[in-house]
């Protein structure tokens, strides 16, 4: 059974398809990456997950049943993009604050909150109040909240803005941690290096309706352009090959297999010419390279519409 | 229900725990109370300070043959001759003079244009009027002698009315009400519009800090928009009613530690017509018949009533505004102008309390926790009293049910400059 099932979901606004028909699924333990450019419609998607939106169609299934935000808030944890917390409020007091509202019990909160406080090293924290804190300080507040209840569900936009190499470490491997523990993460950023370490699955949108799906593996398979890297002996000059040289230096040559070659075509050309072959690897496109790719061409803000629906 | 508990309290106690409540909840009495301490001492004084002494050139022999002070005129006055007013000028100060009054040689029974009082610096009224009198009862004396009247004939002739008015509503006469109960109603109706505006805005603060600092996102996560909507509203209430329960029971302390009588009676004294005990006696029969439970069940339902109007349109006001503080004036303009509306119809109602304005006034929810307060003493209809409650209530669910659809909207909008076009769009959009 998947944790969630989104199911031909519609959010429409006077002026925009904010959300135009989307689906997808999330299997429990997965690191799912939302991918997407400003303005495409991944916050309003998000909204309408965690019950702040109502859908204008479509279905959300949380866990086999259909999504109910007042009983089903209580197992998601969410982080928007643009945080925040009490600036006045003592950190302690706050943390069991916002964990009594996912429905814990005052004692349950409590204890969630010094243990996790203890795991971060934040009990000294405890009676400040949080303009006292740094922004990563806040960050990392802010990531504690978000998973105080063990929610089943995680979503997390931009966790990592503003935190420094170790903290961004520490938060990364609770990530996984809480994966392991059959938590879904959906993860948002425009860090793509990010979603390649962390997630394995994406969805990319653009302009409201979904462009790509599928494993990161599975998804780089489909957009490879037959580039390899081949580390030689000696570079010869080379004519009539099956492949076109795109850059070449000392230690390495990068090459394009044409069209109706192989691999191994590559690999016979240069043992013909008696060349010692190194190394010989494939090389994958980035996910960056394939963001750009598929949203290059649209305008780079969204531009205002009129709906008729 | 529970999160709504849990927003009330947190809402609550956050306030409470401030300092700058303690300070406001305890330094507000002790200021009004030093200023009504300052006023009494005031008028208790009559400005007995105030003695100076007045060279007097009565060059008309308007002082023959003595000067007689008018009453409360400590000043003391010496007949200065053989001098002329030119060289008086020069040397009264060093001579430890004041002022110079100079009376001209003339008939000043008849005309009084020319009589003069010199100072270094502009005279205060109380004063001046101080010095008017004992002029003033001088003039007279000389009238009355040259008209052949003694000052007794004189007294006998005057007239100075002071009339009672008894209310008659069947059961029995109750004196004193009117006076007294004007000022009762103007209180009620001040201290309710006070608490529209300032826990309204203080509701207003509480849901743009929520939107500035970005939390508004995480909390609808967990808890309704309602829920916080409603839950803030409630919290700060409840701050307010604590806040003046404390008020109420320092500011009795206090009096009752200080033996300072009610504040009406040294805003109302009038030392020349009624003695301060007599005056006292007056309100405290007035007070006493005055009808004490339809006033307070009243003030109660008004004052938690017009809270939740108010607070509900003050919620949404604030989440539609984003960082620019100055971005809420326009906002809140159009919702403090019936507050302050209904505050001048309340004064108008103290005159005309049955007047076609006031009596609309003390019905349209926007205005009626104000305005009825201001004529509830006279004798309202019942039916209008329930009418306007009634009405008072339906506003309350109408405006909340309608604000709480801009605020669900407004609270999540960033970095945008919302229309009002835009605000009523949300507020009738189907959910």
């Amino acid at each position: 059974m998947n944790r969630l099932d989104v199911k031909h979901l519609k959010k429409y606004y006077t002026s925009q398809k904010a959300v135009d028909d989307i689906s997808f699924s999330l299997a429990p333990g997965s690191i799912f990456g939302l991918l997407g450019p400003n303005g495409a419609g991944k916050t309003t998607l998000i909204r309408m997950i965690t019950g702040i939106l109502f859908p204008d169609e479509g279905d959300i299934i949380f866990d086999g049943q259909s999504f109910n935000p007042d009983r089903d808030n209580a197992f998601i944890g969410y982080m928007p993009e643009e945080k925040g917390l009490y600036k006045k409020m003592k950190i302690g007091d706050q943390a069991i604050y916002l964990a009594q509202l996912k429905g814990l019990s005052k004692a349950t909160a409590m204890e969630r909150v010094k243990h996790w406080f203890i795991k971060f090293e934040m009990q000294s924290w405890w009676n400040k109040k949080v303009e006292d804190l740094s922004k990563g300080m806040q960050q990392k507040l802010q990531f504690v909240t978000t998973v105080l209840n063990d929610p089943k569900l995680i979503i997390l936009d931009e966790p990592f803005s503003g935190l420094d190499p170790v903290n961004s470490n520490l938060i990364k491997e609770e990530i996984y941690a809480l994966a392991q523990k059959g938590a879904s993460i959906i993860f948002s950023t425009h860090r793509m290096e990010q979603v390649e370490e962390i997630c394995d699955h994406i969805i990319l949108v653009n302009k409201g309706q979904k462009i790509l799906d599928g494993t990161v593996s599975g998804v780089k398979q489909q957009f490879k352009e037959n580039i390899f890297s081949i580390g030689l002996d000696a570079y010869p000059p080379v004519t009539d090959a099956p492949f076109d040289i795109i850059n070449q230096n000392n230690h390495q040559q990068i090459l394009k297999i044409k069209e109706g070659f192989r691999s191994n075509d590559v690999l016979q050309y240069y043992l013909q010419k008696q060349v010692g072959i190194n190394s010989f690897q494939e090389i994958l496109p980035s996910l960056n390279d394939i963001f750009i790719k598929l949203v290059h061409g649209t305008p780079l803000a969204r531009q205002f519409e009129t709906v008729t629906a | 229900m529970k999160k709504i508990l849990l927003v009330i309290q947190r809402e609550y106690l956050v306030r409470v725990r401030k300092k700058s409540f303690l300070y406001t909840t305890i330094l507000i009495p002790l200021v009004i109370m030093g200023f009504y301490a300052a006023i009494f001492a005031i008028g208790i004084s009559g400005g007995s300070h105030e003695k100076n002494k007045i060279a007097v050139l009565d060059e008309a022999g308007l002082f023959t043959p003595a000067i007689e002070n008018a009453k409360g005129d400590e000043s003391t006055y010496v007949i200065i001759t053989g001098q002329s007013l030119e060289s008086l000028k020069g040397t009264y100060k060093s001579k430890g003079y004041d002022y110079i009054l100079y009376i001209p040689p003339v008939d000043v029974t008849k005309d009084t244009k020319h009589i003069q009082l010199f100072s270094s610096s502009p005279l205060n009224v109380n004063q001046k009027s101080k010095v008017e009198r004992t002029i003033d009862n001088a003039i007279e004396n000389k009238r009355l002698q040259s008209a052949n009247i003694s000052r007794e004939q004189y007294r006998s002739i005057q007239s100075d009315v002071s009339i009672e008015n008894p209310v008659l509503n069947g059961k029995e006469e109750k004196k004193n009400v009117a006076f007294v109960a004007q000022g009762v109603s103007f209180i009620c109706g001040l201290l309710i519009y006070i608490v529209m505006l300032i826990y309204g805005t203080m509701v207003m603060r509480g849901v743009m800090e929520e939107k500035i600092s970005r939390i508004a996102e995480v909390m609808v996560s967990s808890v309704k928009p309602f829920q916080l909507m409603m839950g803030k509203i409630i919290g700060i209430g409840a701050v307010g009613l604590t806040q003046f329960t404390i008020w109420i029971a320092l500011i009795a302390t206090l009096r009752y530690a200080l033996h300072i009588p009610g504040l009406d009676t040294a805003m109302m004294q009038q030392p020349d017509k009624v003695q301060g005990g007599a005056l006292t006696a007056i309100i405290s029969g007035g007070l006493g018949n005055l009808p004490w439970g339809l006033i307070i069940s009243c003030f109660i339902f008004y004052f938690l009533g017009g809270y939740l109007l108010y607070a509900s349109l003050f919620a949404a006001i604030g989440s539609v505004v984003s960082e620019d503080q100055s971005e809420a004036q326009q906002f809140v303009f159009p919702v403090m102008m019936p507050i302050i509306l209904g505050f001048v119809i309340m004064t108008k109602a103290m005159a005309d309390p049955n007047s076609p304005l006031v009596v609309f006034g003390s019905l349209f929810p926007l205005t009626s926790p104000v305005v009825m307060m201001g004529r509830i003493m006279y004798n309202v209809p019942v039916t209008q009293i329930i009418a306007s409650m009634l009405l008072l209530v339906l506003g309350i669910l109408f405006f909340t049910w309608l604000t709480a659809k801009i605020y669900r909207t407004g609270i999540l909008m960033y970095g945008k400059k919302v229309t009002w076009k835009e605000m009523i769009r949300w507020a009738f959009r189907k959910s």
